[in-house]
């Protein structure tokens, strides 16, 4: 199978959907970050001038424009650039697009797609690094897709374009650069999580880039006979717990690994739900590897120090393990 | 003034008028006998601005309103009886009972989103005049909202984008509170703005923007009728401010009916308490349509009379088809979450 990279893939993926559909606009144009791949997705916006706008600096405005124009009939792709400026938007976003279906009783879809990139970037401090999964996931009526490989971004954001639903597209400028293979012709559905590595002693759930570490932990400890399961739940909303709960009846034991803030997170809730539906499956407790729940400091052994490190993870593996 | 248009078209108006004012009355009346819950507000004292605007709209038009929508959705010629039953939260309310008075929005007339949430309707109108444009289809998006609506920051974002994209967007400020008294007498407070009159800040962003007596039903269909065509023409986004005076009813937060609606008011106010007969006198945009259409000959009182039964029958019937709507299924509640993805 072809390898791409993560960047490629993603680009990929938004020249197909031009192509594809003509429904599909680009709000904001700024899916690449500040990396250099940024340069790639030039050609999409040259290709398309019509359909790819350059919003002014006003995410509550545009976030609002977007979904309109997704009640409308389009299926517009908006683009905040950092996680931490959906705060600007969250009216827009969580009480006018998350609610309108369900307010109107069917009669209103709004299939938009919010993309942001999340999380602990070098040096973002407390106002560019934010995780806003945990607290979107308190908000009934949006989907959340992390994906964290080269098939995963390319397949899943197909997907969140043609779900009928407004959903947010959740990437991590960490992963950019990685490889991997990506069928030519694929479909990757919402609501189905990815055993990344298969192993039998423990269970490590995890999305994004945190899904990295964990991958590269589980290696190290192989070399020490410890076996651990890798897997991505790939979207929270839909989440996938038939897999999640297949590898945690094999393993008994979980260590649930995620780059949001600790209290009421994303790993918070992973693990309620594994304890509710399979307590007796459980040999031992959930141990989550979430990030402090602190602001986001600059300097970068502290920013180093609050995230979800392979340290952390290894030790929380170790303690599991017993 | 009444609009220059033909006599059926201006009984039409006229019915759709005392539509509106019947049904929100009947609505006061059965909220004080403690019938539903919940809190609701009126459009009385606003139905000459509502029902002119709206006839100008083409059926494929793009509508939002906000928490005041009554009068916009039976303007648009929705139906009592589901209206009713949608704020009684029944299950043949237009939104199945999931919305409630604030939210009804009946998508069959146009209507993609009533918001609760103060100004958020403007990105959101923005937004389908964006789609509208983008795949030329000839409709415009219309946003209908009160004056506290500018004190929001999503406004001024939403007339930046409409400016800068030439959207096909009206935006329709109706500002209830002119001469409003404000919390000082202890009334429902209305605008509070660095910015007056309110034109001037959709001005600032170069969205045409006028003001007109929102009690006069020809000086909003001129108005309307002008910018309609302009942002049909390709002429971007337009501002229309209508006035009207804060009905005395909506004093306090939960209205009540000084005196209901009958044809004679609008020649004789002598029987309304002295200190709101005032209001019914200059400023009730209902009573002064019956009257104007009277002192132009297009109608006489009998007329007037006969159609003012119609509309009280037609409430009556519709109180009563809500009420023996039931309310929905429990499992309704964990319905329409999520549209199924194929």
């Amino acid at each position: 199978m072809r390898q791409l990279a993560y960047h490629e893939a993603k680009l990929e993926a938004l020249r197909e959907l031009m192509e594809e559909d003509d429904r599909v606009y680009l709000i904001g144009g700024t899916f690449f970050s500040l990396s250099p791949h940024r340069l790639g997705f030039a050609a999409v916006e040259k290709a398309y001038p019509d359909r790819v706008a350059a919003p002014p600096i006003s995410e509550l405005g545009f976030c609002g424009l977007a979904t309109g124009a997704a009640m409308a009939g389009l299926r517009p792709v908006v683009d905040l650039t950092t996680g931490s400026f959906l705060f600007e938007a969250w009216p827009q976003v969580c009480n006018e697009a998350a609610n309108v279906l369900y307010m109107s009783g069917g009669q209103v879809r709004a299939p938009v797609v919010f993309h942001m990139l999340h999380g602990l970037r070098g040096g973002g401090a407390a106002q560019h690094s934010a995780s806003p999964q945990a607290m979107l996931w308190n908000c009934p009526g949006l989907e959340i897709v992390l994906p964290s490989s080269p098939r995963d971004v390319k397949g899943l954001l197909k997907s969140a374009v043609a779900s009928e639903n407004p959903t947010v597209f959740i990437d991590h400028s960490g992963l950019f650069d990685t490889e991997g293979p990506v069928p030519e012709a694929d479909h990757v559905p919402l609501g189905q999580a990815d055993v990344k590595r298969a192993g039998a002693d423990v269970t490590l759930i995890g999305t994004s880039l945190a899904l990295h570490r964990a991958l590269g932990v589980a290696e190290v400890l192989a070399r020490e006979g410890i076996d651990v399961e890798v897997v991505d739940p790939r979207t929270l909303v839909p989440f996938d717990l038939d897999t999640v709960m297949a590898s945690v009846e094999k393993t008994g034991r979980v260590v649930v690994v995620d780059e949001t803030h600790q209290s009421c997170g994303v790993a918070a809730e992973i693990a309620a739900r594994i304890v509710e539906t399979g307590f007796d499956k459980l040999k031992g407790p959930i141990r989550r590897v979430a990030t402090l729940d602190v602001p986001v400091p600059y300097s970068q052994p502290l920013e180093e120090h609050i995230g979800p490190s392979e340290g952390r993870i290894t030790a929380a593996i170790r303690e599991s393990i017993g | 003034m009444i609009p220059a248009l033909p006599k059926t078209q201006l009984l039409a108006q006229c019915r759709k008028m005392l539509l509106v004012r019947h049904f929100e009355e009947a609505l006061i009346g059965l909220h004080h006998e403690g019938r539903f819950r919940g809190h609701y507000h009126v459009y009385i004292g606003q139905e000459a601005t509502g029902v002119p605007a709206i006839s100008l709209l083409q059926p494929d038009d793009l509508l939002f309103s906000t928490h005041r929508n009554h009068g916009h959705i039976l303007a648009r010629g929705g139906d009592p009886g589901r209206l009713l039953a949608e704020i009684l939260g029944r299950r043949d309310g237009y939104n199945r009972g999931k919305g409630g008075s604030f939210h009804t929005s009946p998508r069959e007339l146009g209507f993609l989103q009533c918001s609760g949430v103060v100004g958020g309707i403007l990105p959101l109108g923005t937004g389908a005049a964006y789609a509208a444009k983008s795949r030329a289809s000839g409709q415009i998006a219309v946003c209908l909202f009160g004056d506290g609506a500018l004190e929001e920051g999503a406004v001024p974002e939403a007339f930046n984008l409409a400016s800068l994209w030439k959207l096909p967007v009206l935006y329709l400020c109706e500002n209830n509170g002119k001469y409003g008294a404000g919390n000082a007498v202890g009334a429902m407070q209305s605008s509070t703005m660095a910015v007056y009159p309110l034109t001037d800040l959709p001005a600032a962003y170069k969205i045409p923007a006028v003001q007109v007596d929102g009690t006069d039903a020809a000086a909003v269909h001129e108005a309307l009728n002008e910018s309609i065509e302009a942002i049909r023409s390709g002429g971007g986004p337009r501002f229309i401010e209508t006035l009207s005076v804060r009905w005395p009813g909506s004093e306090t937060n939960w209205p009540v009916v000084k005196a209901p609606t009958a044809v004679d008011l609008a020649w004789d106010v002598s029987g309304i308490p002295e200190d709101v007969r005032a209001w019914y006198r200059d400023s009730d945009p209902v009573l002064r349509f019956m009257r104007e259409l009277v002192e132009s000959g297009q109608a006489d009182k009998a007329e007037l009379e006969t159609l003012n039964r119609s509309v009280l029958d037609q409430i009556n019937a519709a109180v009563d088809f809500a009420f023996d709507s039931p309310y929905p299924e429990l499992s309704e509640a964990e319905t329409d979450v999520f549209a199924e993805n194929r």
